[in-house]
């Protein structure tokens, strides 16, 4: 089989290293080769795989070694929980420097010393919140991650994320191979939510691969560092998970997104109760002028 | 061969612009002007300081060469760190010929190059830590510097460093002025910018610095020059004539030039500006805050320097103004000797320059001093008034041209058949094999200084070396020569 590169992206906080590493785990139970790319310079898209708080990153690694030529693929790649190989491209600390960089002079590290080997089934890129800059679509761009999955929920500025960084992909898509490969929906228990983010995927031009209920066993499973596959196989959300990856792996529907009009997510999002008619009396007035009023 | 007129310019500039596609032959036809003398504002005719269409070869530069390069560089016992990867500061080095008095690497340091040589990792978690460092490094290893400057390379914009914050912290361990520069290079449309941010610095951290301290005696005669970059030892002799006069030269900006004395500025009666473009915004700044006067002066070729010294020792009283007549007629002999000398090998020759943000204007008398005349002049980054400047410098019906592309100073230069070129380094060898005589204009062609009755010596030999050179006259290959096929005839024979 040949080699799938896969990226998540989606909003920040929606859960997308939790899904990830979930979806990466069933994966590996399933016999398949993985190795997951950590994109975001918090480095905590690889902690339920290896037990640990956080990897020690490609970036933090080569600022001590002087440069990233100094290390070797050894010093940077860690191996957990199914076999499952981890590396994270780590970054600056909020606030300086430019994390971006960061992510392309990882990756970029990571195919010269050979990451990419035969045996691997599957590379998944566990992106950072909003692609801001170059350097987060650096997973996407040619020759890297061919099929992306965007987690999101019901909740509106997840929905507005999803469909951005649907924009986001059209661009990479025309000028290469990269395709828009479903919807994950990461229940956050809003109304309707399963047919609400078919609707939008539909609208995309995809589908919601897999809604993924929301259970605390995930949050037991990450207390103890652990995946929910790992912590509690026989546990209804470790089926859920399965699926998911089944789906993935059986997925074979790859599309160019037709992301939609702000209109357009307003008008879904009124049809299913998320927000109101738009109310164009009130908008620029203050509470002052409306008691006044 | 005979000059242009008003319609033969203008129907040159037509010709040039028809090679371009529609929307650069727009926007190059603004760039492009038949001088009409009687014009008082500039902005009727020609447009400036504007952005640079892609693809037609521009001889701009970028904001950290006109930080770095022009108006900090050589303030001499500063150290400037060209702060971020190694290429700016290096490629850069010493390349400017502003000629200082010092001992290099120990108390001056004007054609050293010091960079935080960026790295990878500097770009992806910030350079203000090694940026910190290398400011304690270099106060152990050069203990003599005065000061430091930051001057900011491109990506120190695009990673949000913050060197302000550095500099701050760095200046109360060092207890000497740190000077954070925001010059990158991608800022503005030339180097214009980069002297612009380059004077708020100066203004920001540095002018203030003996403010409210009066322990420098001042005299009325205290004067600064500003703007001249000592280029070839111009600001040398620029300073003699002004001291001879009787003025006292507290501050020279910025060749040869040391914080002190841009600390001790404001503490002047009157500014002298050189270099307008590049330090007019500081001398406006010290006029409103520190109620300084300023004007501009010139002192290229005698009419010009005789010129100013009047008008600047009319600023003063009679001593100063009496000051003037005898430096005036001290050197007049000597500058009657080269007129006399060179005038009739000179005479009726015609000029092209094309050079940076002053010269395209100020030395025009200079060459009319030789009996020569200037046809065609434009700068690389001036703004309007400059141009203002230069309507009434230029004679009527001559070309001007701003920010002038490879292709179409060939163009006009293959048209008006100048006897001279004077412009850069990048110009100079491909006119010089058009058979065409050339003098580098930024760089004195490695002489100087031109500036001062000194310098006018030297400016009027140069053009003639250049100009009278026996070698073009075999520019021409034999065989195209007329006597040729008798000669090679004879040979075959």
């Amino acid at each position: 089989m040949a080699l799938r590169q896969c990226a998540i992206y989606g909003k920040g906080g929606i859960g997308k290293s939790t899904t990830t590493q979930n979806l990466v785990s069933a994966l590996a139970e399933l016999g398949n080769k993985v190795m997951i790319v950590g994109c975001d310079p918090k480095a905590d898209s690889t902690r339920l795989i290896l037990h640990a708080k956080a990897q020690t990153t490609i970036m933090s690694l080569a600022a001590e070694a002087g440069s990233v030529e100094d290390l070797e693929l050894e010093d940077v790649l860690k191996v957990g929980y199914g076999g499952i190989k981890c590396v994270e491209s780590g970054g600056p600390e909020p606030g300086v420097g430019c994390a971006g960089r960061g992510v392309i002079t990882a990756i970029n590290f990571l195919e010269e010393e050979g990451a990419y080997d035969d045996e691997l089934d599957f590379v998944f890129y566990d992106v950072l919140g909003d692609v801001v800059c170059g350097g987060f679509a650096m997973p996407i761009r040619e020759n890297k991650a061919q099929e992306i999955y965007i987690v999101c929920s019901g909740e509106m500025m997840a929905m507005y994320a999803a469909n951005n960084i649907a924009k986001g992909i059209v661009k990479y898509a025309n000028s290469g191979s990269v395709r828009l490969a479903g919807l994950i929906c990461n229940s956050r228990e809003t109304a309707r939510e399963d047919e609400l983010i078919s609707a939008l995927a539909a609208k995309i031009g995809t589908t919601m691969i897999h809604f993924v209920p929301r259970d605390n066993v995930v949050q037991r499973a990450e207390i103890r560092r652990m995946t929910v596959i790992e912590y509690e196989p026989q546990a209804k959300q470790a089926d859920e998970y399965r699926q998911l990856a089944i789906k993935i792996r059986d997925n074979k529907n790859f599309i160019i997104p037709t992301p939609i009009t702000m209109d357009e997510l307003e008008e879904l999002m009124m049809e299913f109760g998320i927000i109101d008619q738009e109310d164009e009396s009130i908008i620029g007035i203050t509470a002052a002028a409306e008691a006044t009023a | 061969m005979a000059a242009l007129t008003k319609e033969e310019t203008e129907a040159l500039i037509q010709e040039v612009l028809e090679v371009y596609p529609e929307q650069a032959r727009k926007d190059r036809a603004k760039h492009l002007a038949v001088n009409d003398q009687s014009l008082e504002k500039s902005n009727k005719c020609i447009t400036s300081n504007r952005k640079s269409q892609p693809g037609v070869m521009t001889i701009r530069g970028c904001a950290y060469a006109g930080s770095k390069g022009v108006v900090w560089g050589p303030i001499k016992d500063m150290i400037h760190i060209s702060h971020g990867p190694v290429g700016c500061g290096q490629y850069s080095r010493a390349g400017r010929r502003n000629y200082y008095v010092g001992t290099t690497g120990v108390n001056t340091f004007g054609t050293m190059n010091f960079t935080s040589d960026f790295q990878e990792k500097d770009i992806v978690f910030g350079g203000d830590k090694k940026l910190a460092k290398i400011m304690l490094e270099i106060e152990q290893l050069f203990p003599l510097n005065k000061g430091i400057s930051i001057q900011s390379e491109c990506p120190i914009g695009l990673i949000g460093d913050d060197i302000e914050a550095v500099a701050k912290k760095a200046n109360k361990e060092i207890n000497k002025p740190v000077v954070p520069v925001r010059c990158e290079g991608f800022r503005g449309v030339s180097q214009s910018l980069g002297h612009h941010i380059a004077n708020d610095a100066i203004r920001d951290w540095v002018l203030e610095n003996r403010d409210g301290d009066d322990s420098f005696p001042t005299t009325p005669y205290d004067v600064a020059v500003i703007g001249d970059y000592n280029i070839g030892g111009d600001a040398w002799a620029s300073r003699t004539l002004l001291e001879e006069m009787g003025l006292r030269v507290v501050a020279q900006w910025s060749g040869d030039g040391t914080i002190a004395e841009m600390e001790k500025t404001p503490k002047v009666k009157l500014n002298l500006i050189h270099c307008y473009r590049s330090m007019n915004y500081i001398a406006r700044h010290m006029e409103e805050k520190y109620k300084i006067p300023w004007i501009e002066y010139n002192f290229f070729g005698p009419t010009k320097i005789a010129e100013s010294l009047r008008k600047i020792a009319a600023l003063f009283d009679e001593t100063i103004q009496a000051g003037a007549e005898k430096v005036i007629a001290k050197y007049q002999a000597e500058y009657d000797a080269v007129i006399a000398k060179y005038k009739p090998r000179l005479q009726g020759k015609r000029v092209m320059l094309y050079v940076g943000g002053l010269r395209p204007r100020h030395v025009i008398g200079a060459y009319e001093d030789l009996g020569m005349e200037v046809v065609g002049t434009g700068y690389e980054f001036g703004h309007n008034d400059d141009y203002d400047r230069t309507i009434k410098e230029m004679g009527n019906a001559t070309l001007i041209y701003d920010d002038v592309t490879g292709y179409e100073f060939e163009e006009f230069v293959k048209k008006v058949k100048p006897d001279l070129i004077g412009s850069g380094i990048k110009e100079k060898y491909i006119f010089q094999k058009m058979g065409i005589p050339f003098r580098q204009m930024h760089s004195w062609d490695y002489s100087g200084p031109y500036h001062g009755y000194d310098g006018f010596a030297i400016f009027a030999r140069d053009m003639d070396m250049t100009l009278n050179n026996p070698c073009w006259k075999q520019v021409t290959a034999p065989w195209k020569t007329t006597e040729s096929p008798d000669v090679a005839v004879a040979a075959s024979a």
